[in-house]
């Protein structure tokens, strides 16, 4: 009687348990593996700790610190820097995806060699570019030598290096970007093509009016994943510069990495208040994209 | 790995149990797998297997960069029964955590350990205790091209004005008087510890890491000041930034510079850059302040005793068997290095070494080095402070500034 009860409960609701069955694991994971190490962190950032000692509970010590310290603003600095130049991969991609819209013979071709670069792994463009930039045997020195000038030493020289680096990460970035764009453009509605061309909208008109807002996904898509490179470029500066030289080319998560898990480091509570800092900037940007995708879900 | 290593500890256990009666297991964690070190370790080891044929040893080699970050988990998750580690600051969180056995008692009772390893004892003292054995160690200096010099009339400079006068006939020739790679920052230390070494001696050395002294004192402006004097007349290759050691061995090879500050460890990466042995020599970095007492780099590896190891007593076996001469000097002589033990044989054919051993065992004091004698978070500030420096000298006050207000944080 109880089972054939239980079991009527449920085959009354299935539709609405089924969806949560698959959920499930799903959430599980989410929650141990990113949800509870979020406030494993907030909660770290109020301690010292080495990761084996015993952890000493400082408060606001180590926010207090981090305001006070010059490796945070420069670290906030260069972030700030990536978000305003990565976002460059946008329009490029863009302007790629255009070029490479066409019917010529051997396209596939050109489109799989320039997504190549988001294809092979950040630490070879990392490379890459280190050895581009090498000025002693580098391409750019090269360059300069050709026109008889010393090369300039980009990954040396506070000046220029975080420039360097962003424009490394804008390689694969402009592919990612450009596969986004293109695969847009192929559900670009003929019909408000042929529609705009008869009310004589051509070049620059046709685009901004017409193809445009038709690949406003592609355009939102883009913006989230390039803010989201940006704000966790890690790899490319762990493989170029470790933030060097002396510090200038840090970003938060760089720095958060250096200060919490490199040789030097081992200062948990303090990495993870710099985490802490990275994850609240990270949410400002979340929260907007949740609420663009809200507004957009209302309007249907 | 350590899943693995643990079901063979037990396979093999279980396969000793039932062969021979009470051989115990010892696990040792290695560091090292470059094919000379490795040679040398596991020649090390099978002395001490045939020696103690009851004792089955088990060895685990990782590299360098996975040891230090390794280390951390295994002590507490899985100790092995001897690790190797580094001496001086670099164990002191682990002292201090209670995770390295206390070994005092065998650098007591052991006449090999307490007699002969007066140099480097200090060392590996914390608290007052001994934790860990050295099994090699090496001599920093000044590398050069023996060739240059000749044929630009060099002679080897023994004090300052020397080296300035050698960097100044270098540079008319139009060579870079020194080369270096201070990417990764600890080459630009061994310059600083060096300059400082000389300018003010070992115990302001050692006051500083200590943090006992300011980088704005006075003493250490003075070592910055001749720090100073040096970029301007021994000039540093350009680029030195963006290039590590290894890179910074091109311009040392293609001539187009003389003299390298580093450790012997580099003679290896020297004759692989296609150098011989009549192209390059050694030299004891030159006096600068007359009379101080002459201090080297001399930066020592060992092995240490986890406490959580579960065969103490033949790990400790094992520490005073290589801590005896013989060993040590057939361990060092397949490394190219130095061997801690003072009554140890050293390697005749290797002109680095016997200069080495000279430099080193006539030292009045040795440093181990600056990011190995200071708090891991001031070296890591210093070093880029030293690097900053080399770019922007004009930058000094500034940057001493800097590691002044660190200073006082790190050492509270």
């Amino acid at each position: 009687m109880q089972t054939k009860h239980s079991n009527g409960w449920l085959r009354a609701n299935r539709q609405k348990i089924a969806p949560w069955v698959f959920l499930a694991p799903a959430m599980l994971f989410f929650t141990v593996y990113v949800i509870a190490p979020i406030f494993q962190s907030m909660w770290y950032s109020f301690y010292a700790w080495d990761g084996i000692g015993e952890k000493e509970w400082i408060g606001w010590g180590n926010y207090i610190e981090l305001f006070d310290d010059d490796r945070f603003y420069v670290s906030l600095k260069n972030n700030v820097i990536w978000l305003l130049l990565y976002m460059l991969a946008v329009p490029a991609g863009l302007f790629v995806a255009l070029f490479l819209n066409q019917n010529v013979w051997g396209m596939r071709f050109y489109k799989s060699m320039f997504f190549f670069p988001f294809v092979i792994s950040q630490v070879v463009v990392g490379l890459i570019f280190t050895w581009f930039y090498n000025p002693n045997f580098g391409i750019v020195a090269v360059v300069w030598e050709f026109f008889g000038a010393t090369p300039p030493s980009i990954l040396g020289d506070e000046r220029f290096v975080t420039y360097g680096i962003i424009f490394a990460g804008l390689w694969p970035q402009v592919a990612y970007c450009m596969i986004l764009y293109l695969t847009g453009l192929n559900n670009v509605s003929t019909d408000q093509i042929e529609a705009g061309r008869l009310d004589g909208a051509r070049g620059w008109r046709m685009l901004r009016y017409v193809i445009l807002p038709q690949l406003w996904p592609a355009t939102f898509l883009a913006i989230v994943v390039t803010v989201i490179g940006a704000l966790r470029s890690f790899d490319m500066i762990a493989i170029m510069t470790q933030g060097g030289p002396y510090g200038s080319s840090n970003v938060l998560s760089y720095f958060m990495f250096e200060q919490a898990l490199s040789e030097y480091g081992f200062r948990m509570g303090y990495g993870s208040s710099i985490s802490v800092i990275l994850f609240l900037i990270m949410m400002v940007f979340i929260c907007y994209f949740l609420w663009v995708m809200y507004q957009e879900d209302r309007r249907g | 790995m350590t899943k693995l290593s643990t079901i063979l500890t037990g396979l093999l256990m279980s396969v000793a149990v039932s062969s021979v009666a009470m051989a115990e297991d010892l696990v040792i964690n290695f560091d090292d797998p470059n094919p000379a070190p490795k040679e040398g370790f596991e020649a090390a080891v099978a002395a001490f297997e045939a020696a103690h044929p009851d004792v089955n040893v088990i060895v685990n080699i990782n590299d360098r960069e996975a040891h230090k970050t390794a280390i951390r988990n295994f002590l507490s998750a899985n100790a092995p029964d001897i690790t190797a580690w580094y001496p001086g600051n670099r164990m002191a969180p682990f002292v201090d955590a209670g995770q390295f056995e206390d070994i005092s008692d065998l650098w007591a009772s052991d006449s090999n350990l307490s007699r002969n390893f007066e140099a480097i004892k200090p060392t590996m003292t914390r608290h007052g205790k001994q934790w860990g054995v050295p099994y090699s160690y090496y001599q920093w200096g000044v590398y050069y091209r023996s060739d240059i010099f000749e044929e630009n009339g060099i002679e080897v400079p023994t004090t300052w004005n020397e080296l300035l006068g050698a960097c100044d006939k270098l540079k008319a020739a139009g060579i870079t008087p020194f080369t270096i790679g201070t990417k990764f920052l600890w080459t630009a230390a061994g310059v600083f510890d060096y300059l400082n070494l000389r300018t003010n001696g070992y115990d302001v050395h050692n006051a500083l890491t200590a943090g006992e002294i300011k980088y704005t004192d006075d003493r250490i402006k003075a070592a910055f000041e001749n720090w100073e004097t040096m970029l301007d007349r021994c000039s540093f290759v350009a680029n030195h930034a963006t290039m590590s050691w290894q890179d910074a061995i091109a311009p040392f090879a293609n001539g187009e510079a003389a003299m390298y500050v580093m450790g012997n460890f580099s003679v290896a990466a020297y004759k692989d850059a296609g150098l011989t042995e009549d192209q390059i020599d050694f030299f004891e970095f030159p006096e600068i302040t007359p009379g101080l007492p002459r201090a080297e780099e001399a930066p020592a590896d060992a092995l240490f005793i986890p406490s959580g190891a579960k065969n103490k007593e033949d790990a400790r076996k094992f520490l005073a068997f290589i801590a005896q001469p013989e060993i040590q000097g057939e361990w060092n002589k397949t490394i190219g290095q130095l061997p801690p033990n003072s009554q140890a044989p050293i390697n005749k054919d290797d002109k680095f070494i016997v200069k080495g051993f000279e430099t080193v065992s006539t030292a009045a004091g040795l440093a181990q080095f600056y990011d190995r004698d200071a708090p891991a978070e001031m070296a890591k500030a210093g070093m880029e402070g030293f690097q900053e420096f080399m770019i922007h000298p004009d930058r000094r006050d500034q940057i001493l500034e800097r590691l002044d207000k660190v200073q006082e944080r790190v050492y509270k």
